[in-house]
């Protein structure tokens, strides 16, 4: 026993160890064997390969959990679509009751639930109980209440169906409340499959879901690795994949579903900026940074990795922050005063440690505080480096580990460049006692988070996901209840036929005489432009007689057309009631010449002039539909916590690609193009390709509306083609595709290289003139990702 | 398992051996090292909130950090009804604060704890000097028109220099809020130092009422200029004030310490006062300052709590550890 005597000398604070023993308890109960949790049931196939489950802090093995495959994620799936039909029938309060006692009974078994994550994941028992579970619980009474409202609130939309989720190690429970909250809620029902370093609490779960009497085959859990996981992404019989983990998965899930229709939601990897400005409370920010990278040893998606501090104040924050570095307490997870405790696994301990060695060899300034890490375990030091310059692999690669890289900047600006220099967008944290400052950055860093002068908040009201290749769709909020839901009318829409591949560019026959020749070129920067390729085709009528000739756009003219909506930037700045103001100009110019388009619609597509009358009309009332929506499409201000003010905010992409159907050549184009430019994107459009002609006359409506040059470019020709570019361009945003199934899966599987979000049909009809289908909430809702902006506030 | 104890190096580092003399010269009033900083509350409420969720001491760790705490109380008595009897319980609870079963059981028969101060009112000076006498406990005195501050110049310096001729070794005086409220930083600094002087060689420690001063940065500047003006301690509350001691004003307080520190190599000592009632607050107070500032703050040198009713609490903690049964106050005798 340590003397009173002693200690007084040295003040050091002693151990403080949780104490273990009911959730070994629980372990000992399963004999240390886990199984899948299949149709209610726990299951253990016979002859089934198994894993390790250790604690990474001691190398102690847990248990053994199976690993699950095709066979029994095909159970899982069978099982979940048995109960897809109750479920999503039953009334939405009792969907929520079921949601409630699911919340109810996390609370009531919260320390078991802390300490056996703690175990299982290496993470500080601090954090599992006062951070961890208190969210998970959270996330399941908001959600309790989508449940009952999802009818009323989300009229017009059902269940997405049976879901398939993936989640990542670093939050094992927490990232499972957000994957089954809202699918339960929305009224899916769901395989999930835990990491295989950490399946524990998800079976603690699986039990509360028999607890609580939640219909069988509702929530199904199958262990397993990355293999399991591929089995979930490659099973048909999915409706929605949810998958939260690195980019580099997330882009083979984006490729292996391609065209398959399941609906998507990908939250990956990040290097957040944590931005600190001059005026800030810098001791403030010091504790920011614990919180941002030291939090859970940085084994978080949205770390704020990449300290970027303002010149004048660089010193004084890297010393305030190394002295706060000394007194981080590194060890046993289990120990209550720890901050920070095992990385999950070796393999990720060596990682880390081959990227500190390589940040060393890179020529950045290595600290770490003089106190020991635990000599055996998965333990990493804290560790800063200076003077990281913005190409290293530091500042560019997602470490996953209490490694933070800084960097100095001069001005606002600079700081805003820093930040945006990654292929990531989840997180943002801001530093600055100035509004001004703090919002104007705010606005512009690329990120589906921003943390005014605080970091790594969260709660289930505010929505959570990134932009850029750190994944589309969010969780939490209305926003994410979303992604588990669709619209009714698309079941039963019909395939739309679509026409075959523009045939060879070569000159036919025409009409010719009467007037001067009129060549629809390409429509970039607000300039007419000849195609590329210095090929036309021919653009014959309904009964094969040329009207005219259009230009073949190419991979360069689409670029061009890329850069030009780029420079186009001003438009995403002005303010709604501007852009409401060209809209509507634009509607009342395409009105006078009414007479001039409905004859060239008929013409095209040999309907009648009155058929074709009523799709300008149409497309007048579109056009004014959405100038009236470019101020009101409003986002949500909400109080998540006392003193705090949680902004969503509607973002444009910025640069979107869109493809349009054959059908209704106008309406259709406008239906597609309106939305987007109202919400403040700029596009590049490609017309359908063997009835362009609506669009290429609208050149003349556009400049005369005073639609600034690069907000709408248009670029004839084959859409495939064409469509097939906008994927796979790496500085396009976001890509809607209608037209084949076919088409429909190359968009899909090319936009994985930036990982844009996509919208496209999947080869199935819309009616254009249908309200429900040809416009609405949906299209607003595509046309923006949602940056959620904490700012706590007090005097 | 893993040796917490192994942990930290930074840890094991011995506190340092107390200067109790070592004042503060103080320095000429300098706005460039306050005038630029604001306090965001926010992330400092959050700070506070869960720098108590981080640490936590148990078994004898905790009980030696107990009796840290008593170590650094400032066993107070500031109500209009004191009498001599009243002071003299005071003092003789001051020299003897735990029960001698206790006292053996915590393995300090040969050097048992007392308080680090009693802290009267100036015409009770007198009675706590007599009755503290050997003791080696110093009297700390409250003055300068205590608790409002509001008395002429003259007489607020001449209460400090009665208490001093009276035998207070320390005096705890309060500031005028309405220099800080209207950034009239040369007058607090000014009247601070006027004290100072009028202190002699007595230790002042500057009460900043911060309740009364509404905003965390108003706390920051106060206590920064305070210290400029030769503070030895700066101190929160004077116990009278709507909202007392609260940890964000107190870290507010820490920082500007180490601020003031980093710019002069002078440690400043810190007293939190009023609404610290149980031994869990006594820990939280103590962790702040080994977290914030480190080892030399967890000494009577450089910390202090005001504190009237927290020592009974604590007294109660520390049975419970010595015996695993719950402790009755009436068991612990009263001062």
């Amino acid at each position: 026993m340590t003397e009173i005597r002693d200690i007084l000398e040295t003040m050091e604070y002693g151990p403080a160890p949780e104490s273990a023993d009911i959730a070994r308890a629980w372990i000992a109960r399963h004999k240390g064997r886990f199984g899948h949790f299949i149709d209610g049931a726990f299951v253990h196939p016979k002859r089934a390969k198994t894993f390790a489950i250790t604690n990474p802090a001691t190398g102690e093995t847990l248990g053994e959990a199976l690993q699950g495959t095709a066979k029994e994620v095909d159970a899982a799936q069978a099982a979940a679509a048995r109960a897809f039909g109750g479920w999503s029938a039953l009334p939405g309060h009792e969907r929520a009751r079921h949601l409630y006692a699911i919340a109810r009974h996390v609370q009531k078994h919260s320390r078991l639930l802390a300490v056996l994550e703690s175990l299982d994941n290496g993470k500080p028992i601090r954090e599992t109980r006062d951070i961890d579970i208190p969210l998970v619980a959270r996330h399941f009474y908001h959600h309790a209440g989508w449940a009952a409202l999802v009818e009323s609130e989300f009229a017009g939309y059902g269940p997405a169906g049976v879901c398939g989720q993936v989640i990542p190690w670093n939050f094992p429970l927490l990232m499972l409340a957000w994957k089954i909250a809202p699918a339960l809620a929305a009224g899916c029902t769901v395989v999930l499959k835990p990491a295989e370093y950490t399946p524990l609490t998800a079976l603690v779960f699986a039990e509360i879901c028999q607890e609580v009497g939640l219909p069988k085959g509702v929530v199904n859990i199958v262990l397993g690795d990355g293999e399991t996981g591929a089995a979930i992404v490659s099973h048909p019989g999915f409706d929605k994949l949810a998958f939260t983990g690195s980019t580099e998965v997330g882009r083979i899930i984006r490729r292996q579903s391609a065209g398959t229709g399941r609906k998507l939601s990908l939250e990956l990897g990040g290097k957040s900026p944590f931005i600190v400005f001059e005026d800030a409370d810098l001791d403030a920010a010091v504790e920011g940074v614990v919180d941002a990278i030291w939090f859970n040893q940085g084994e978080v998606c949205c770390a704020g990795s990449r300290l970027l501090v303002q010149e004048g104040v660089a010193e004084a924050m890297y010393a305030k922050l190394r002295a706060r570095m000394e007194t981080l307490r590194v060890g046993d997870p289990l120990d209550k005063a720890i901050d920070m405790g095992a990385v999950v696994a070796p393999v990720q301990l060596e990682r880390i440690q081959r990227l500190i060695k390589q940040g060393i060899a890179e020529g950045a300034t290595c600290w770490q505080p003089s106190g020991a890490v635990p000599g055996s375990g998965c333990f990493v030091a804290p560790t800063l480096f200076t003077g990281v310059d913005p190409a290293s692999t530091l500042a560019q690669e997602e470490i996953f580990g209490p490694v933070l890289a800084a960097t100095t900047f001069r001005t606002p600006d600079e700081a805003v460049q820093l930040a945006n220099n990654t292929r990531y967008g989840l997180a943002a944290s801001i530093w600055s006692q100035t509004l001004d400052v703090a919002f104007d950055a705010a606005r512009q860093v690329k990120a589906g988070v921003v943390w005014i002068n605080s970091t790594n908040l969260f709660d289930a009201m505010a929505g959570f996901g990134g932009y850029r290749e750190s994944g589309f769709g969010r969780e939490g909020g209305r926003e994410g209840m979303y992604e588990y839901l669709k619209p009714l009318w698309e079941a039963k829409a019909p395939p739309a036929t679509v026409a075959p591949p523009l045939p060879e560019a070569l000159p036919e026959p025409g009409e010719g005489g009467s007037g001067f020749d009129r060549t629809a070129k390409l429509y970039i920067g607000g300039r007419q432009a000849r195609p590329d390729s210095g090929y036309s085709y021919p653009v014959p009528d309904a009964k094969g007689v040329l009207i005219s000739e259009a230009g073949l756009g190419n991979r360069k003219d689409i670029r061009n057309a890329v850069e030009a909506a780029h420079k186009a930037a001003a438009w995403s700045e002005m303010t709604g009631h501007q852009r409401a103001q060209v809209l509507y100009y634009l509607a009342e110019n395409l009105e006078a010449r009414s007479a001039e388009f409905a004859a060239r619609l008929a013409r095209m597509s040999g309907s009648s002039v009155r058929k074709a009358a009523e799709e300008v009309a149409a497309a007048v009332a579109r056009i004014a539909y959405y100038a009236a929506w470019a101020d009101k499409w409003d986002g949500a201000a909400r109080a998540p916590m006392p003193r705090m003010l949680s902004l969503a905010l509607n973002e444009p992409w910025g640069v979107m690609g869109i493809s349009c159907p054959d059908e209704a050549p106008l309406l259709a184009f406008v239906s597609l193009a309106l939305p987007a430019i109202a919400m403040g994107n700029r596009i590049v459009i490609t017309p359908p390709p063997r009835q362009p002609l609506a669009a290429t006359d609208l050149y003349q409506v556009l400049d005369t509306s005073d639609v600034p040059g690069g907000v709408v470019n248009i670029v004839t020709g084959d859409r495939d083609t064409l469509a097939k570019v906008l994927a796979r361009h790496d500085d396009v945003a976001c890509c809607w595709y209608v037209g084949s199934a076919e088409g429909s899966a190359m968009v899909e599987r090319e936009s994985a290289g930036n990982l844009k979000a996509t919208w496209v049909n999947y080869g199935r009809a819309r009616d254009w003139f249908d309200p429900q289908q040809g416009q609405g909430h949906e299209y607003l809702r595509r046309a923006c990702q949602v940056k959620t902006i904490w700012t706590p506030y007090g005097a | 398992m893993v040796d917490a104890r192994r942990l930290n190096q930074a840890e094991a580092e011995r506190v340092e051996t107390p200067d109790l003399h070592r004042r503060n010269p103080g320095m000429p009033l300098t706005p460039e090292l306050f005038a630029g900083v604001r306090v965001n509350r926010s992330a400092a409420e959050r700070r506070a909130a869960t720098l108590v969720t981080r640490r936590t001491v148990k078994k004898e760790w905790q009980a030696a950090w107990l009796v840290r705490a008593i170590q650094c109380i400032d066993l107070t008595t500031l109500a209009g009804d004191d009498t001599t009897g009243k002071v003299r319980r005071l003092c003789a609870k001051a020299r003897r604060p735990l029960r001698p079963d206790v006292v053996e059981g915590l393995g300090l028969a040969d050097a048992p704890p007392t308080v680090g101060a009693v802290c009267v009112y100036p015409t009770m000076v007198p009675h706590a000097v007599a009755a503290l006498e050997g003791s080696g406990i110093p009297v700390a005195s409250v003055a300068t028109g205590f608790p409002a501050g509001l008395t002429p110049m003259p007489q607020r310096l001449a209460e400090i220099e009665y208490a001093v001729a009276a035998g207070a070794a320390e005096i705890d005086i309060v500031i005028t809020r309405e220099h800080v409220l209207t950034g009239n930083w040369q007058a607090l600094h000014d009247e601070v130092r006027r004290m100072r002087e009028a202190c002699d060689n007595a230790h002042l420690k500057a009460i900043l009422a911060t309740g009364d001063l509404a905003t965390l940065t108003n706390v920051y500047r106060a206590s920064m200029v305070a210290m400029m003006a030769g503070a030895d301690f700066i101190k929160t509350s004077t116990g009278k004030e709507a909202v007392n001691a609260t940890l964000p004003v107190s870290l507010t307080m820490v920082r500007a310490v180490r601020d003031y520190q980093a710019a002069t190599g002078v440690r400043v000592g810190f007293k939190p006062a009023g609404g610290l009632r149980t031994a869990k607050d006594a820990m939280a107070w103590l962790s702040l300052m080994k977290e914030e500032l480190g080892g030399p703050w967890l000494t009577p040198a450089l910390f202090r709590i005001g504190a009237s009713s927290l020592l009974t609490d604590i007294e109660r903690q520390l049975d419970h550890y010595l015996t695993g049964r719950y402790a009755a106050a009436h068991h612990q005798p009263i001062g």
